[in-house]
């Protein structure tokens, strides 16, 4: 079998590869420096004008992307500080283990909108329930309405909603871990705590970047839950990158400036997370 | 005797027969959807449309989500596919949705759908696009009854884009019940030293609003409101603000431009008339229910149509639902014009007249419209008239999800109201008077911006009003943050652009056109 031969088994890989991802890539880039709105329905080149724009007169993206980078890593600490727990927890040989695991399982199985509608609900300041109880208390938090309680509460429910996904790797990785490192600790007499800082948290420290690294990819490009709750509001409190973007291209159908936003985004974000994941790397796996 | 016995028992038997199925004909037997008024004769009326034979034919549809406007498309749909035999395809997409789904296909040269629904407002970037209506419909009797300010808002200088199905403002509603309460006018007085009555301004509905707020008033033992308001961002919420403006802003002596100078097309949106509108809406959070600054137009028409609240202002929908039949407060609420101001801006002199003023808004609403490309644009605009007949429009009026409001002159008489849908005299009365008002008789009127990159005026204001409304920014901040945007739009769609557009608007107001 000569060379030519094996390349053709690429093909229908590659196709797939350029349709579905190169393609798209360079028709945004392509597209971010055209003018393609509503009123100039073309692809015509305007040159950088539209990063010009970006980097010199729009503050809103910039303030869009911090706010979505404290929303992302707040969640993802919590959902790995309690999808590490649960995990740990039926872990064990514990009563009713089974039923458990599926049980922690259900956020992630149910579909997002519908569920942050039914959250909504929930946190309906005058006709939700959470309220009409916490009104038995004479408290009444303005869940949604409230700049800063607001962000609480995106992340309460992006937690409740991802927390399983978290949960669901670090007990594969729990389950997949060796026994003789237990035994050695046991033999030594070492205490829950010094097993769990000395042995488990090092020996998981690998899938636990990994699962931290996906969730924080999936945690950057929150919308739905934005979307439904508050609409990027109240002004523009929980207005995240990914909803910013949203409205320039399918609201205000500027679809260049968009692209724009769009490939800035993805530019930075390769970056941070590529940095996230050295630091990572050197902070929790010791040589 | 018995000659009169056997009249008076002939003449009973007739009405039983007959005054039940009064209007029963051939056609509300087959569609139910009509048997108040069975088929009503006309141009495009269900008799009309048997005649036609569309078999083979396709017919695609867009519109919105169930059940606004989605739900009559469809009903209207199979109504019009079984009398013509035409195969009708209807998409149902998400408001937010419907502007990009007709216009990426638009601009790429395809017609994926041969109707579209969508805002009136989007009738400048969609024009080019859509077929005009033919003069055969547009010299219709039923064209005839549509009323002067809807065929204006469905038109662009002159010419019919979208085929008039609904007719939207923005108007007062208010609990009758408690406003004409003879004890709480009482007590009103004694407590403020004023009088209890239709805010005249948005001051006084405002103290109104404020004095009714987080008590029981209505006596179902949970409090009740002040007003019901669309505050959520980039919900509409723009519209709202504009509803509270036109009294400060739109003054009769300053003909040429309510949102910008139209000599200069400098943004009015940070004079002192928006900026005492959106201080006065600012105000407002705090009589409106918890949470009501995240209420969408969905939250605003189940808390005012629910009975939770005294004031409710924005299209009829609110209205429609709380004189449902299944409403708490049927027969309770009454309309009336949107509250005007004790001074308005005069933009020429910089300073304010002090003097009455109100002025109504003419605000967006569902349009619909025949792509240029169809291949079946007789069927389509058949379709349409047969959707807004009169049989069917009755009968969708009556009917608070579907989202269909009044525009035909004929929609203006009180007894549609009273008669069908068993409404209150004194309350159909107010209804069509405030309408009639507005859409006939005002010339004061404001039409929603009809501009190149509306959506990008439309949402700066949505984002500078909320940060306002959030607390973020004061009134005059966020305008003017407003104003400098719209400056930079202005630049990058080009000012003659924005100009010539505005100029048909403007017309309008002006009562040139």
């Amino acid at each position: 079998m000569n060379f030519k031969h094996k390349f053709v088994f690429l093909f229908p890989g590659l196709f797939v590869l350029i349709g579905i991802l190169i393609f798209p890539i360079i028709f945004t880039i392509r597209l971010s420096f055209s003018g393609w709105n509503s009123y100039t329905p073309e692809m015509n080149f305007i040159g950088i004008t539209n990063y010009i724009r970006l980097f010199t007169d729009d503050p809103r993206f910039w303030e869009s992307f911090f706010r979505l980078s404290f929303l992302s890593v707040t969640t993802v600490v919590l959902q790995y500080i309690i999808g590490f727990s649960l995990a740990l927890m039926v872990w064990r040989d514990i009563k009713f283990k089974r039923f458990f695991r599926v049980m922690f399982l259900i956020p992630m199985m149910t579909t997002p909108v519908i569920m942050t509608v039914i959250w909504r609900t929930f946190f309906h300041e005058s006709l939700g329930p959470v309220n009409d109880l916490l009104g038995t208390f004479g408290i009444g938090p303005k869940w949604l309405s409230d700049p800063a309680t607001a962000k609480i509460t995106v992340i309460i429910v992006e937690v409740w909603q991802w927390t399983p996904f978290m949960f669901l790797l670090l007990l594969a990785g729990l389950l997949s871990l060796p026994k003789e490192p237990f035994l050695a600790a046991a033999i030594d007499g070492a205490s829950a705590f010094r097993k769990f800082v000395f042995v488990t948290f090092p020996l998981m420290a690998p899938i636990s970047i990994g699962a931290i690294i996906i969730r924080l990819i999936e945690a950057s490009k929150i919308m739905d839950t934005v979307f439904v709750l508050t609409s990027g509001g109240p002004g523009t409190a929980t207005e995240t990158s990914s909803f910013y973007i949203y409205i320039k291209g399918l609201r205000e159908f500027q679809m260049g400036y968009a692209a724009t936003l769009s490939f800035t985004y993805l530019v930075i974000m390769i970056i941070s997370l590529t940095i996230i994941a050295k630091v990572l790397t050197k902070l929790m796996i010791k040589e | 005797m018995k000659t009169i016995k056997t009249c008076v028992t002939a003449l009973i038997s007739a009405l039983l027969v007959f005054s039940p199925v009064a209007y029963a004909d051939k056609w509300s037997d087959q569609f139910p959807h009509i048997k108040a008024t069975g088929d009503i004769p006309g141009e495009c009326s269900y008799e009309s449309m048997s005649k036609k034979d569309y078999s083979g034919k396709t017919l695609k549809i867009n519109t919105h989500a169930v059940p606004v406007m989605g739900e009559p498309t469809a009903l209207h749909a199979e109504q019009f596919a079984k009398l013509t035999g035409a195969k009708v395809d209807v998409t149902h997409t998400p408001a937010g949705d419907l502007y990009a789904k007709a216009m990426v296909p638009f601009q790429a040269g395809q017609a994926p759908y041969d109707i579209v629904f969508g805002f009136s407002n989007f009738i400048n970037d969609w024009k080019r696009y859509l077929e005009p209506v033919p003069k055969k419909y547009t010299e219709m009797r039923q064209m005839k009854d549509v009323t002067k300010s809807h065929i204006g808002v469905a038109s662009w200088d002159g010419v019919m884009y979208q085929f008039p199905v609904d007719g939207d403002r923005h108007y007062l509603k208010y609990r009758k019940d408690v406003i004409d309460n003879p004890e709480y006018q009482k007590k009103y007085k004694a407590d403020t030293g004023k009088e209890l009555r239709v805010p005249r301004t948005w001051k006084e509905y405002g103290e109104i609003a404020s004095y009714f707020n987080g008590w029981d008033w209505d006596g179902d033992g949970e409090p009740e409101y002040g007003s019901a308001e669309v505050m959520k961002k980039d919900d509409l919420m723009y519209a709202a603000f504009f509803s509270r403006s036109v009294a400060y802003s739109k003054n009769p002596r300053t003909p040429g431009g309510f949102f910008f100078d139209l000599n200069t097309m400098k943004p009015l949106i940070n004079n002192p008339g928006f900026v005492e509108a959106l201080t006065d809406w600012v105000e407002a959070t705090k009589y409106v229910p918890p949470g009501g600054i995240n209420f969408g137009l969905g939250d605003e028409i189940g808390s005012f149509g629910g009975g939770q609240t005294l004031f409710s202002f924005s299209w009829d929908d609110a209205l429609i639902a709380a004189m449902q039949d299944d409403s708490p407060i049927k027969n309770k609420v009454a309309a009336a014009p949107l509250p005007g101001a004790d001074r308005v801006w005069n933009r020429m002199t910089n300073r304010w007249e002090n003097q009455y003023n109100q002025a109504p808004y003419i605000v967006w609403g569902w349009a619909v419209g025949v792509a240029k490309k169809s291949k079946v644009k007789e069927m389509a605009f058949d379709y349409l008239c047969f959707f807004a007949n009169d049989a069917n429009h009755q009968a969708d009026l009556a009917i608070g999800r579907f989202g269909v409001n009044p525009f035909k002159k004929s929609d203006f008489d009180p007894n549609i109201y009273i008669d069908t849908m068993g409404w209150d005299p004194e309350i159909a009365k107010s209804y069509t008077d405030t309408l009639l008002e507005m859409e006939e008789k005002s010339k004061n009127r404001v039409f929603p911006l009809r501009v190149p990159g509306v959506f990008e005026f439309t949402s700066a204001v949505a984002t500078g009003t909320s940060k306002a409304l959030a607390g973020q920014l004061s009134p005059q901040e966020a305008l003017d943050e407003v104003a400098k945007e719209w400056e930079a739009i202005l630049n990058r769609v080009g000012k003659d652009n924005v100009k010539a557009a505005y100029a048909v608007g403007v017309a309008m107001e002006d009562n040139k056109l």
